[in-house]
Protein backbone atom coordinates (compact mmCIF):
# COMPACT_ATOMS: atom_id res chain seq x y z
CA UNK A 1 0.00 0.00 0.00
CA UNK A 2 1.62 3.81 -0.78
CA UNK A 3 0.30 5.13 2.28
CA UNK A 4 2.72 8.58 0.85
CA UNK A 5 1.10 8.98 -1.67
CA UNK A 6 -2.28 11.29 -1.07
CA UNK A 7 -4.29 11.49 -3.78
CA UNK A 8 -7.24 12.52 -1.48
CA UNK A 9 -6.60 14.31 1.54
CA UNK A 10 -9.96 13.88 3.10
CA UNK A 11 -9.40 10.71 3.09
CA UNK A 12 -6.34 9.92 4.72
CA UNK A 13 -6.78 12.60 7.29
CA UNK A 14 -8.80 10.37 10.09
CA UNK A 15 -6.65 7.33 9.43
CA UNK A 16 -5.01 6.16 12.59
CA UNK A 17 -0.86 6.22 11.92
CA UNK A 18 -1.13 2.41 12.78
CA UNK A 19 -3.18 1.52 10.34
CA UNK A 20 -2.58 -0.77 7.51
CA UNK A 21 -5.97 0.25 5.20
CA UNK A 22 -4.52 2.59 2.74
CA UNK A 23 -7.57 4.80 2.12
CA UNK A 24 -7.87 4.43 -1.44
CA UNK A 25 -10.38 1.86 -2.33
CA UNK A 26 -13.93 2.81 -2.01
CA UNK A 27 -17.32 1.60 -2.06
CA UNK A 28 -20.19 3.76 -3.41
CA UNK A 29 -23.64 1.89 -2.79
CA UNK A 30 -25.56 3.64 -4.94
CA UNK A 31 -30.05 3.86 -4.44
CA UNK A 32 -30.33 0.57 -3.23
CA UNK A 33 -33.80 -0.24 -3.00
CA UNK A 34 -35.39 -3.78 -1.80
CA UNK A 35 -39.20 -4.54 -2.34
CA UNK A 36 -41.23 -7.49 -1.71
CA UNK A 37 -44.10 -7.30 -3.72
CA UNK A 38 -45.88 -4.00 -3.24
CA UNK A 39 -44.12 -3.64 0.12
CA UNK A 40 -41.04 -0.97 0.54
CA UNK A 41 -38.49 -2.52 2.38
CA UNK A 42 -35.23 -0.41 1.81
CA UNK A 43 -36.06 2.63 0.07
CA UNK A 44 -33.23 4.85 -1.90
CA UNK A 45 -30.29 3.83 0.31
CA UNK A 46 -26.77 6.03 -0.59
CA UNK A 47 -23.61 4.84 0.99
CA UNK A 48 -20.16 5.64 0.89
CA UNK A 49 -17.17 3.57 2.42
CA UNK A 50 -14.10 3.55 2.03
CA UNK A 51 -11.18 0.75 3.11
CA UNK A 52 -9.86 1.07 7.30
CA UNK A 53 -13.34 2.25 8.32
CA UNK A 54 -16.00 0.92 10.90
CA UNK A 55 -19.53 1.45 9.14
CA UNK A 56 -22.30 0.25 12.07
CA UNK A 57 -26.31 0.62 11.11
CA UNK A 58 -28.30 0.70 14.04
CA UNK A 59 -31.86 0.90 14.04
CA UNK A 60 -35.19 -0.68 15.20
CA UNK A 61 -36.55 -4.11 14.83
CA UNK A 62 -37.52 -4.30 11.35
CA UNK A 63 -36.17 -1.65 9.98
CA UNK A 64 -34.15 -3.49 7.53
CA UNK A 65 -30.78 -3.73 8.91
CA UNK A 66 -30.05 -7.59 7.41
CA UNK A 67 -32.35 -6.64 4.15
CA UNK A 68 -29.82 -4.09 3.36
CA UNK A 69 -26.86 -6.43 4.27
CA UNK A 70 -28.61 -9.22 2.07
CA UNK A 71 -28.73 -6.72 -0.77
CA UNK A 72 -25.24 -5.59 -0.42
CA UNK A 73 -24.45 -9.52 -0.55
CA UNK A 74 -26.36 -9.71 -3.45
CA UNK A 75 -28.96 -12.85 -2.09
CA UNK A 76 -31.86 -10.64 -2.35
CA UNK A 77 -33.17 -8.84 -5.83
CA UNK A 78 -32.61 -5.15 -5.33
CA UNK A 79 -32.48 -1.89 -7.54
CA UNK A 80 -29.19 0.22 -7.67
CA UNK A 81 -25.80 -0.50 -7.85
CA UNK A 82 -23.10 -1.40 -5.83
CA UNK A 83 -19.64 0.03 -7.35
CA UNK A 84 -16.33 -0.81 -5.86
CA UNK A 85 -13.38 1.89 -6.86
CA UNK A 86 -9.63 2.23 -6.88
CA UNK A 87 -9.09 6.01 -5.97
CA UNK A 88 -5.80 6.20 -7.40
CA UNK A 89 -6.82 5.13 -11.13
CA UNK A 90 -10.53 5.60 -10.80
CA UNK A 91 -10.57 2.03 -12.35
CA UNK A 92 -13.46 -0.18 -10.90
CA UNK A 93 -12.53 -3.28 -9.43
CA UNK A 94 -14.21 -6.23 -8.22
CA UNK A 95 -15.55 -6.52 -5.24
CA UNK A 96 -14.67 -9.34 -2.43
CA UNK A 97 -16.94 -9.87 -0.14
CA UNK A 98 -16.83 -11.20 3.72
CA UNK A 99 -19.73 -12.04 5.28
CA UNK A 100 -20.29 -13.23 9.23
CA UNK A 101 -24.11 -14.29 9.89
CA UNK A 102 -25.77 -13.58 12.49
CA UNK A 103 -26.33 -17.28 13.36
CA UNK A 104 -25.45 -20.70 11.55
CA UNK A 105 -27.80 -23.40 12.08
CA UNK A 106 -25.46 -26.36 13.53
CA UNK A 107 -27.52 -28.98 14.96
CA UNK A 108 -26.05 -30.77 18.04
CA UNK A 109 -23.79 -33.91 17.33
CA UNK A 110 -23.30 -32.58 13.39
CA UNK A 111 -19.98 -34.67 12.11
CA UNK A 112 -18.40 -31.26 11.47
CA UNK A 113 -15.04 -30.81 12.79
CA UNK A 114 -14.50 -26.84 12.27
CA UNK A 115 -11.86 -28.15 9.46
CA UNK A 116 -14.45 -29.34 7.98
CA UNK A 117 -17.16 -26.25 8.25
CA UNK A 118 -14.00 -23.79 7.41
CA UNK A 119 -12.72 -25.63 4.12
CA UNK A 120 -15.90 -26.82 2.84
CA UNK A 121 -16.29 -22.73 2.27
CA UNK A 122 -12.96 -22.25 1.32
CA UNK A 123 -11.31 -25.33 -1.17
CA UNK A 124 -11.87 -27.52 -3.51
CA UNK A 125 -10.45 -30.64 -1.96
CA UNK A 126 -13.26 -32.91 -0.95
CA UNK A 127 -13.74 -33.22 2.72
CA UNK A 128 -15.42 -36.40 2.79
CA UNK A 129 -12.89 -37.39 1.40
CA UNK A 130 -9.16 -36.58 3.18
CA UNK A 131 -7.75 -33.68 4.72
CA UNK A 132 -5.46 -31.46 2.95
CA UNK A 133 -2.31 -30.42 4.42
CA UNK A 134 -2.05 -27.51 3.02
CA UNK A 135 -5.70 -26.40 3.16
CA UNK A 136 -5.31 -27.65 7.14
CA UNK A 137 -2.52 -25.26 7.49
CA UNK A 138 -4.33 -22.46 5.64
CA UNK A 139 -6.90 -22.71 8.02
CA UNK A 140 -4.69 -22.69 10.98
CA UNK A 141 -3.15 -19.91 9.97
CA UNK A 142 -6.64 -17.54 9.98
CA UNK A 143 -7.16 -19.23 12.70
CA UNK A 144 -4.71 -17.72 14.48
CA UNK A 145 -5.94 -14.46 13.74
CA UNK A 146 -8.54 -14.99 16.37
CA UNK A 147 -6.33 -16.65 18.67
CA UNK A 148 -8.67 -19.87 17.51
CA UNK A 149 -6.19 -22.22 16.09
CA UNK A 150 -6.68 -24.69 19.26
CA UNK A 151 -10.67 -25.41 17.54
CA UNK A 152 -9.33 -26.96 14.12
CA UNK A 153 -10.38 -30.37 14.90
CA UNK A 154 -13.20 -29.89 17.41
CA UNK A 155 -16.91 -30.41 16.68
CA UNK A 156 -18.80 -27.27 15.63
CA UNK A 157 -21.09 -28.33 17.42
CA UNK A 158 -19.33 -28.19 20.79
CA UNK A 159 -17.72 -24.92 20.36
CA UNK A 160 -19.17 -21.81 22.69
CA UNK A 161 -21.19 -19.24 21.18
CA UNK A 162 -18.06 -16.69 21.12
CA UNK A 163 -15.64 -19.40 19.71
CA UNK A 164 -17.90 -20.42 16.69
CA UNK A 165 -18.13 -16.61 15.96
CA UNK A 166 -14.45 -16.31 16.32
CA UNK A 167 -14.19 -19.20 13.75
CA UNK A 168 -17.23 -17.62 11.68
CA UNK A 169 -15.00 -14.49 11.44
CA UNK A 170 -11.94 -16.44 9.98
CA UNK A 171 -14.22 -17.99 7.44
CA UNK A 172 -14.84 -14.19 6.83
CA UNK A 173 -11.72 -13.12 6.36
CA UNK A 174 -10.18 -15.97 4.35
CA UNK A 175 -9.47 -15.12 1.09
CA UNK A 176 -9.38 -11.36 2.43
CA UNK A 177 -11.86 -9.80 1.20
CA UNK A 178 -12.58 -5.82 0.37
CA UNK A 179 -15.70 -5.67 2.49
CA UNK A 180 -16.53 -7.24 5.54
CA UNK A 181 -20.09 -7.48 6.66
CA UNK A 182 -21.54 -8.33 10.24
CA UNK A 183 -24.95 -9.05 11.58
CA UNK A 184 -25.19 -8.52 14.81
CA UNK A 185 -22.12 -10.20 15.41
CA UNK A 186 -22.45 -10.75 19.38
CA UNK A 187 -26.02 -11.49 19.72
CA UNK A 188 -25.78 -14.80 21.89
CA UNK A 189 -22.49 -13.85 22.88
CA UNK A 190 -21.70 -13.59 26.81
CA UNK A 191 -19.81 -9.90 28.07
CA UNK A 192 -16.64 -11.47 28.37
CA UNK A 193 -16.58 -13.21 24.44
CA UNK A 194 -18.38 -9.38 23.19
CA UNK A 195 -14.83 -8.02 24.46
CA UNK A 196 -12.77 -9.97 22.88
CA UNK A 197 -15.31 -9.84 19.69
CA UNK A 198 -14.39 -5.92 19.74
CA UNK A 199 -10.80 -6.30 20.47
CA UNK A 200 -10.74 -8.51 16.93
CA UNK A 201 -12.74 -6.11 15.07
CA UNK A 202 -10.29 -3.36 15.96
CA UNK A 203 -6.92 -5.75 15.48
CA UNK A 204 -8.82 -6.13 11.24
CA UNK A 205 -9.53 -2.85 11.38
CA UNK A 206 -5.38 -1.78 12.20
CA UNK A 207 -3.81 -4.56 10.13
CA UNK A 208 -6.05 -5.59 7.20
CA UNK A 209 -7.25 -3.15 4.10
CA UNK A 210 -10.68 -3.42 4.25
CA UNK A 211 -14.01 -1.79 5.22
CA UNK A 212 -16.83 -2.79 7.18
CA UNK A 213 -20.49 -2.73 8.00
CA UNK A 214 -21.46 -3.56 11.51
CA UNK A 215 -25.32 -4.68 12.51
CA UNK A 216 -25.26 -3.56 16.15
CA UNK A 217 -27.37 -2.67 19.02
CA UNK A 218 -24.59 -2.56 21.25
CA UNK A 219 -24.02 1.24 21.81
CA UNK A 220 -21.31 0.70 24.10
CA UNK A 221 -19.43 -0.90 20.89
CA UNK A 222 -20.80 1.84 19.01
CA UNK A 223 -19.13 4.81 20.46
CA UNK A 224 -15.79 3.39 20.66
CA UNK A 225 -15.41 1.97 17.32
CA UNK A 226 -17.87 3.47 14.92
CA UNK A 227 -16.42 5.60 12.24
CA UNK A 228 -19.75 6.34 11.19
CA UNK A 229 -22.99 5.62 12.04
CA UNK A 230 -25.81 5.13 10.19
CA UNK A 231 -29.50 5.02 11.59
CA UNK A 232 -31.95 3.12 9.27
CA UNK A 233 -35.39 3.13 8.97
CA UNK A 234 -36.31 2.03 5.68
CA UNK A 235 -33.81 4.68 4.53
CA UNK A 236 -31.12 6.52 6.29
CA UNK A 237 -32.55 8.45 8.76
CA UNK A 238 -29.23 9.79 10.01
CA UNK A 239 -25.77 9.33 9.33
CA UNK A 240 -22.44 11.18 10.86
CA UNK A 241 -20.93 10.66 14.24
CA UNK A 242 -22.18 8.12 16.73
CA UNK A 243 -22.67 11.60 18.89
CA UNK A 244 -24.26 13.60 16.03
CA UNK A 245 -26.65 10.10 15.49
CA UNK A 246 -27.33 10.31 18.77
CA UNK A 247 -28.53 13.91 19.16
CA UNK A 248 -30.90 13.60 16.42
CA UNK A 249 -34.89 13.56 17.00
CA UNK A 250 -35.13 9.97 15.48
CA UNK A 251 -33.09 8.55 17.23
CA UNK A 252 -34.43 9.53 20.35
CA UNK A 253 -38.26 8.51 18.55
CA UNK A 254 -36.31 4.73 18.46
CA UNK A 255 -34.41 4.43 21.79
CA UNK A 256 -36.62 6.44 23.82
CA UNK A 257 -34.96 8.84 26.52
CA UNK A 258 -33.38 5.89 28.41
CA UNK A 259 -30.52 6.21 26.19
CA UNK A 260 -28.06 7.77 28.75
CA UNK A 261 -27.95 4.15 30.21
CA UNK A 262 -26.68 2.54 26.86
CA UNK A 263 -23.83 5.37 26.47
CA UNK A 264 -21.65 4.70 29.25
CA UNK B 1 -20.72 -60.93 -16.43
CA UNK B 2 -20.52 -64.68 -16.20
CA UNK B 3 -16.75 -64.19 -14.94
CA UNK B 4 -18.32 -61.94 -12.13
CA UNK B 5 -20.80 -64.86 -11.35
CA UNK B 6 -18.25 -67.62 -10.91
CA UNK B 7 -16.19 -65.23 -8.74
CA UNK B 8 -19.16 -64.76 -6.16
CA UNK B 9 -20.11 -68.69 -6.77
CA UNK B 10 -16.21 -69.46 -5.89
CA UNK B 11 -16.09 -66.71 -2.83
CA UNK B 12 -19.12 -66.90 -1.39
CA UNK B 13 -19.48 -70.47 -0.12
CA UNK B 14 -23.74 -70.10 0.52
CA UNK B 15 -26.43 -72.21 -1.17
CA UNK B 16 -28.47 -69.20 -2.06
CA UNK B 17 -25.20 -68.01 -4.54
CA UNK B 18 -26.18 -70.82 -7.31
CA UNK B 19 -29.30 -68.70 -8.13
CA UNK B 20 -28.59 -66.01 -10.46
CA UNK B 21 -31.52 -63.76 -9.05
CA UNK B 22 -29.55 -63.47 -5.70
CA UNK B 23 -26.79 -62.85 -7.82
CA UNK B 24 -28.09 -59.84 -8.93
CA UNK B 25 -29.85 -58.77 -6.31
CA UNK B 26 -26.46 -59.14 -4.19
CA UNK B 27 -24.62 -56.62 -6.89
CA UNK B 28 -27.39 -54.23 -6.99
CA UNK B 29 -27.15 -54.12 -2.97
CA UNK B 30 -23.94 -53.80 -3.06
CA UNK B 31 -24.18 -50.68 -5.54
CA UNK B 32 -27.33 -49.11 -4.15
CA UNK B 33 -26.74 -48.82 -0.31
CA UNK B 34 -23.47 -47.16 -0.65
CA UNK B 35 -25.02 -44.89 -2.97
CA UNK B 36 -27.80 -44.12 -0.28
CA UNK B 37 -25.90 -44.27 2.22
CA UNK B 38 -23.65 -41.12 1.06
CA UNK B 39 -26.51 -38.93 -0.45
CA UNK B 40 -28.07 -39.61 3.20
CA UNK B 41 -25.38 -37.85 4.71
CA UNK B 42 -26.65 -34.52 2.84
CA UNK B 43 -29.89 -35.42 2.82
CA UNK B 44 -29.72 -34.82 6.79
CA UNK B 45 -27.50 -32.18 7.12
CA UNK B 46 -29.08 -29.55 4.35
CA UNK B 47 -32.65 -30.95 6.20
CA UNK B 48 -34.28 -32.61 3.19
CA UNK B 49 -35.23 -36.05 4.97
CA UNK B 50 -39.09 -34.87 4.53
CA UNK B 51 -38.31 -33.58 0.60
CA UNK B 52 -36.94 -36.84 -0.55
CA UNK B 53 -39.62 -38.67 1.33
CA UNK B 54 -41.70 -36.53 -0.65
CA UNK B 55 -40.16 -37.51 -3.62
CA UNK B 56 -40.45 -41.71 -3.26
CA UNK B 57 -43.98 -40.62 -2.54
CA UNK B 58 -44.56 -38.84 -6.60
CA UNK B 59 -42.98 -41.83 -7.91
CA UNK B 60 -46.91 -43.74 -8.40
CA UNK B 61 -47.73 -40.45 -9.96
CA UNK B 62 -45.09 -40.36 -12.27
CA UNK B 63 -45.92 -43.92 -13.62
CA UNK B 64 -49.73 -42.52 -13.77
CA UNK B 65 -48.65 -39.15 -15.86
CA UNK B 66 -46.79 -41.31 -18.01
CA UNK B 67 -49.49 -43.77 -19.14
CA UNK B 68 -51.65 -40.51 -20.20
CA UNK B 69 -48.65 -39.07 -22.55
CA UNK B 70 -48.64 -42.72 -23.70
CA UNK B 71 -45.15 -43.25 -22.49
CA UNK B 72 -44.65 -47.00 -22.31
CA UNK B 73 -40.81 -47.00 -20.04
CA UNK B 74 -42.13 -46.31 -16.90
CA UNK B 75 -38.56 -45.52 -15.87
CA UNK B 76 -38.52 -42.75 -17.85
CA UNK B 77 -41.91 -41.04 -16.66
CA UNK B 78 -41.05 -41.85 -13.24
CA UNK B 79 -37.69 -40.04 -13.92
CA UNK B 80 -39.64 -36.74 -15.68
CA UNK B 81 -42.06 -36.21 -13.32
CA UNK B 82 -39.85 -36.53 -10.30
CA UNK B 83 -36.92 -33.77 -11.71
CA UNK B 84 -40.15 -31.63 -12.40
CA UNK B 85 -41.60 -32.35 -8.79
CA UNK B 86 -38.34 -31.51 -7.30
CA UNK B 87 -37.51 -28.30 -9.10
CA UNK B 88 -41.03 -26.76 -8.56
CA UNK B 89 -40.35 -27.79 -5.05
CA UNK B 90 -37.57 -25.78 -4.68
CA UNK B 91 -38.53 -23.09 -6.63
CA UNK B 92 -41.74 -22.41 -4.33
CA UNK B 93 -39.37 -22.57 -1.12
CA UNK B 94 -37.51 -20.10 -2.41
CA UNK B 95 -40.57 -18.11 -2.38
CA UNK B 96 -40.71 -18.04 1.58
CA UNK B 97 -44.51 -17.10 1.46
CA UNK B 98 -44.53 -20.98 3.12
CA UNK B 99 -42.65 -22.68 5.53
CA UNK B 100 -41.04 -25.61 3.89
CA UNK B 101 -42.59 -28.01 5.54
CA UNK B 102 -46.16 -27.57 4.46
CA UNK B 103 -45.03 -26.48 1.07
CA UNK B 104 -43.68 -29.87 0.60
CA UNK B 105 -46.80 -31.73 2.49
CA UNK B 106 -49.50 -29.89 0.50
CA UNK B 107 -47.95 -30.45 -3.20
CA UNK B 108 -46.65 -34.15 -1.93
CA UNK B 109 -50.36 -35.10 -1.01
CA UNK B 110 -51.59 -33.24 -4.43
CA UNK B 111 -49.35 -35.28 -6.49
CA UNK B 112 -50.07 -38.51 -4.81
CA UNK B 113 -53.34 -38.23 -4.86
CA UNK B 114 -53.64 -37.64 -8.61
CA UNK B 115 -51.18 -40.23 -8.94
CA UNK B 116 -53.58 -42.76 -7.31
CA UNK B 117 -56.30 -41.60 -8.83
CA UNK B 118 -55.49 -42.03 -12.33
CA UNK B 119 -53.73 -45.72 -11.65
CA UNK B 120 -56.69 -46.75 -9.79
CA UNK B 121 -59.39 -45.79 -12.54
CA UNK B 122 -60.88 -49.05 -13.89
CA UNK B 123 -59.58 -50.99 -10.81
CA UNK B 124 -56.10 -51.72 -11.78
CA UNK B 125 -54.38 -50.59 -8.85
CA UNK B 126 -53.34 -53.84 -7.70
CA UNK B 127 -51.03 -54.30 -10.76
CA UNK B 128 -48.78 -51.66 -9.34
CA UNK B 129 -48.94 -52.23 -5.62
CA UNK B 130 -45.63 -54.53 -6.02
CA UNK B 131 -44.08 -50.80 -5.87
CA UNK B 132 -45.04 -50.17 -2.38
CA UNK B 133 -42.38 -52.91 -0.96
CA UNK B 134 -40.33 -53.47 -3.85
CA UNK B 135 -38.85 -56.33 -5.29
CA UNK B 136 -34.88 -56.68 -5.79
CA UNK B 137 -34.66 -60.23 -6.58
CA UNK B 138 -36.57 -58.92 -9.73
CA UNK B 139 -33.78 -57.25 -11.06
CA UNK B 140 -31.76 -57.79 -14.29
CA UNK B 141 -28.52 -57.86 -15.57
CA UNK B 142 -29.12 -54.49 -17.50
CA UNK B 143 -30.68 -53.00 -15.19
CA UNK B 144 -27.32 -53.05 -12.56
CA UNK B 145 -25.99 -52.28 -15.06
CA UNK B 146 -27.55 -49.01 -15.18
CA UNK B 147 -27.53 -48.47 -11.49
CA UNK B 148 -23.71 -48.78 -11.98
CA UNK B 149 -23.54 -45.82 -14.45
CA UNK B 150 -25.09 -43.87 -11.79
CA UNK B 151 -23.35 -45.09 -9.24
CA UNK B 152 -20.03 -43.51 -10.71
CA UNK B 153 -21.95 -40.10 -11.67
CA UNK B 154 -22.88 -39.79 -8.23
CA UNK B 155 -19.06 -40.32 -7.06
CA UNK B 156 -18.20 -37.48 -9.82
CA UNK B 157 -21.19 -35.51 -8.74
CA UNK B 158 -19.89 -35.74 -5.02
CA UNK B 159 -16.28 -34.81 -6.00
CA UNK B 160 -17.42 -32.07 -7.41
CA UNK B 161 -20.00 -30.49 -5.23
CA UNK B 162 -20.12 -31.68 -1.98
CA UNK B 163 -17.68 -29.05 -0.07
CA UNK B 164 -20.13 -26.24 -1.75
CA UNK B 165 -23.21 -28.44 -1.25
CA UNK B 166 -22.40 -29.06 2.22
CA UNK B 167 -21.33 -25.36 2.71
CA UNK B 168 -24.83 -24.26 1.40
CA UNK B 169 -26.53 -26.30 3.82
CA UNK B 170 -24.58 -24.40 6.88
CA UNK B 171 -25.13 -21.31 6.08
CA UNK B 172 -27.01 -20.19 2.70
CA UNK B 173 -25.77 -16.67 3.29
CA UNK B 174 -22.30 -17.70 4.08
CA UNK B 175 -22.11 -19.67 1.27
CA UNK B 176 -23.44 -16.89 -1.39
CA UNK B 177 -20.83 -14.62 -0.08
CA UNK B 178 -17.80 -16.96 -1.24
CA UNK B 179 -19.01 -16.88 -4.38
CA UNK B 180 -21.22 -20.23 -4.46
CA UNK B 181 -23.95 -20.73 -6.35
CA UNK B 182 -26.70 -22.16 -4.20
CA UNK B 183 -29.66 -22.07 -5.74
CA UNK B 184 -27.33 -24.70 -9.10
CA UNK B 185 -26.39 -26.89 -6.30
CA UNK B 186 -30.27 -27.08 -4.35
CA UNK B 187 -31.46 -27.63 -7.45
CA UNK B 188 -28.83 -30.46 -9.30
CA UNK B 189 -29.01 -32.11 -6.01
CA UNK B 190 -32.32 -32.25 -6.04
CA UNK B 191 -32.19 -33.84 -9.34
CA UNK B 192 -29.66 -36.38 -8.45
CA UNK B 193 -31.77 -37.67 -5.36
CA UNK B 194 -34.96 -37.71 -7.77
CA UNK B 195 -32.98 -40.00 -10.65
CA UNK B 196 -31.48 -41.95 -7.71
CA UNK B 197 -34.34 -42.52 -5.88
CA UNK B 198 -37.19 -42.98 -9.21
CA UNK B 199 -34.61 -45.38 -10.39
CA UNK B 200 -34.13 -47.85 -6.99
CA UNK B 201 -37.76 -47.74 -5.89
CA UNK B 202 -38.65 -51.06 -7.62
CA UNK B 203 -36.04 -52.55 -6.36
CA UNK B 204 -36.48 -50.75 -3.03
CA UNK B 205 -40.37 -49.69 -2.89
CA UNK B 206 -41.88 -46.43 -2.49
CA UNK B 207 -42.79 -47.36 1.64
CA UNK B 208 -38.97 -47.76 2.48
CA UNK B 209 -36.79 -46.01 0.86
CA UNK B 210 -36.93 -42.89 2.67
CA UNK B 211 -35.71 -45.44 5.24
CA UNK B 212 -33.19 -46.25 3.47
CA UNK B 213 -31.58 -43.03 2.54
CA UNK B 214 -32.13 -41.97 6.07
CA UNK B 215 -30.79 -44.69 8.31
CA UNK B 216 -27.37 -45.66 7.60
CA UNK B 217 -26.39 -41.95 7.76
CA UNK B 218 -28.59 -41.07 11.27
CA UNK B 219 -26.68 -44.09 12.54
CA UNK B 220 -23.50 -42.59 11.24
CA UNK B 221 -24.23 -39.61 12.92
CA UNK B 222 -24.53 -41.00 16.23
CA UNK B 223 -20.96 -42.13 16.79
CA UNK B 224 -18.78 -40.14 14.07
CA UNK B 225 -16.85 -36.64 14.87
CA UNK B 226 -16.32 -35.32 11.04
CA UNK B 227 -17.06 -35.54 7.55
CA UNK B 228 -14.68 -38.40 6.69
CA UNK B 229 -16.08 -40.51 9.66
CA UNK B 230 -19.34 -39.71 8.69
CA UNK B 231 -19.50 -41.27 5.01
CA UNK B 232 -17.09 -43.96 6.01
CA UNK B 233 -19.43 -45.39 8.82
CA UNK B 234 -22.57 -44.67 7.05
CA UNK B 235 -21.32 -46.29 3.83
CA UNK B 236 -20.75 -49.28 6.08
CA UNK B 237 -23.85 -49.30 7.92
CA UNK B 238 -25.49 -48.78 4.80
CA UNK B 239 -23.30 -52.36 2.78
CA UNK B 240 -23.85 -54.29 6.10
CA UNK B 241 -27.41 -54.03 6.34
CA UNK B 242 -28.00 -54.21 2.74
CA UNK B 243 -26.35 -57.69 2.64
CA UNK B 244 -27.36 -58.69 5.50
CA UNK B 245 -30.77 -58.25 5.09
CA UNK B 246 -30.64 -59.38 1.65
CA UNK B 247 -29.51 -63.05 2.91
CA UNK B 248 -31.81 -62.84 6.04
CA UNK B 249 -34.58 -62.15 3.80
CA UNK B 250 -33.38 -65.02 1.45
CA UNK B 251 -33.67 -67.40 4.39
CA UNK B 252 -37.03 -66.01 6.36
CA UNK B 253 -38.68 -65.23 3.27
CA UNK B 254 -39.93 -62.19 3.66
CA UNK B 255 -39.59 -59.17 1.62
CA UNK B 256 -35.77 -57.74 1.07
CA UNK B 257 -36.65 -53.99 1.56
CA UNK B 258 -38.01 -53.99 5.01
CA UNK B 259 -35.48 -56.78 6.29
CA UNK B 260 -32.68 -54.38 5.00
CA UNK B 261 -34.34 -51.45 7.02
CA UNK B 262 -35.23 -53.43 10.20
CA UNK B 263 -31.17 -54.07 10.63
CA UNK B 264 -30.08 -50.77 9.85
CA UNK B 265 -32.38 -49.52 12.14
CA UNK B 266 -31.18 -52.01 15.02
CA UNK B 267 -27.96 -50.39 14.11
CA UNK B 268 -29.07 -47.37 14.52
CA UNK B 269 -30.76 -48.05 18.31
CA UNK B 270 -27.48 -49.64 19.30
CA UNK B 271 -25.08 -46.49 17.87
CA UNK B 272 -27.86 -44.14 19.90
CA UNK B 273 -27.16 -46.60 23.22
CA UNK B 274 -23.46 -46.48 22.44
CA UNK B 275 -23.15 -42.91 21.99
CA UNK B 276 -25.37 -42.01 25.01
CA UNK B 277 -22.96 -44.28 27.24
CA UNK B 278 -20.23 -41.89 25.99
CA UNK B 279 -21.94 -38.42 26.50
CA UNK B 280 -22.75 -39.45 30.34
Amino acid sequence: MIRNINTNKKENGNQADNSRACGLHCLKIKDISVKMGEHVIIDNVNLHIHCGKVTVIIGRNGAGKTTLIKAILGEIDHSGSIEFMDLKDKSVENLKIGYVPQYVNIEKNTPMSVYDLFAGYISNVPIFLRKSKKVYETIRESLRVFDAEHLIDKRASDLSGGELQRVLLAIAITPIPNLLLLDEPVSGIDRKGMDLFYKNIQKLKENYDLAMIVVSHDFEFVRQYADHVILLDKTIKKEGTFEEVRQCEEFKKVFGRGIDEYSL
Amino acid sequence: MNILYDIMEKILPFSWVEYNFMKNALLAIIIITPLFGILGTMVINNRMAFFSDALGHSALTGIAVGTIFGISDTNISMVLYAIIFAILLNYIKRRKTLSTDTVISVFSSLSMSIGLMILSKGGNFSRYSSMLVGDILSITVKEVGLLCIIFFITLIYWLLAFNKLHSVGVNISLARSKNIKSNLLEDSFSILIAIIVMLSIKWVGILIINALLILPAATSRNIASNVREYHLFSILVAIFSGVIGLVLSFYLGTATGPTVVIIAAILFFATLFISSIKSK
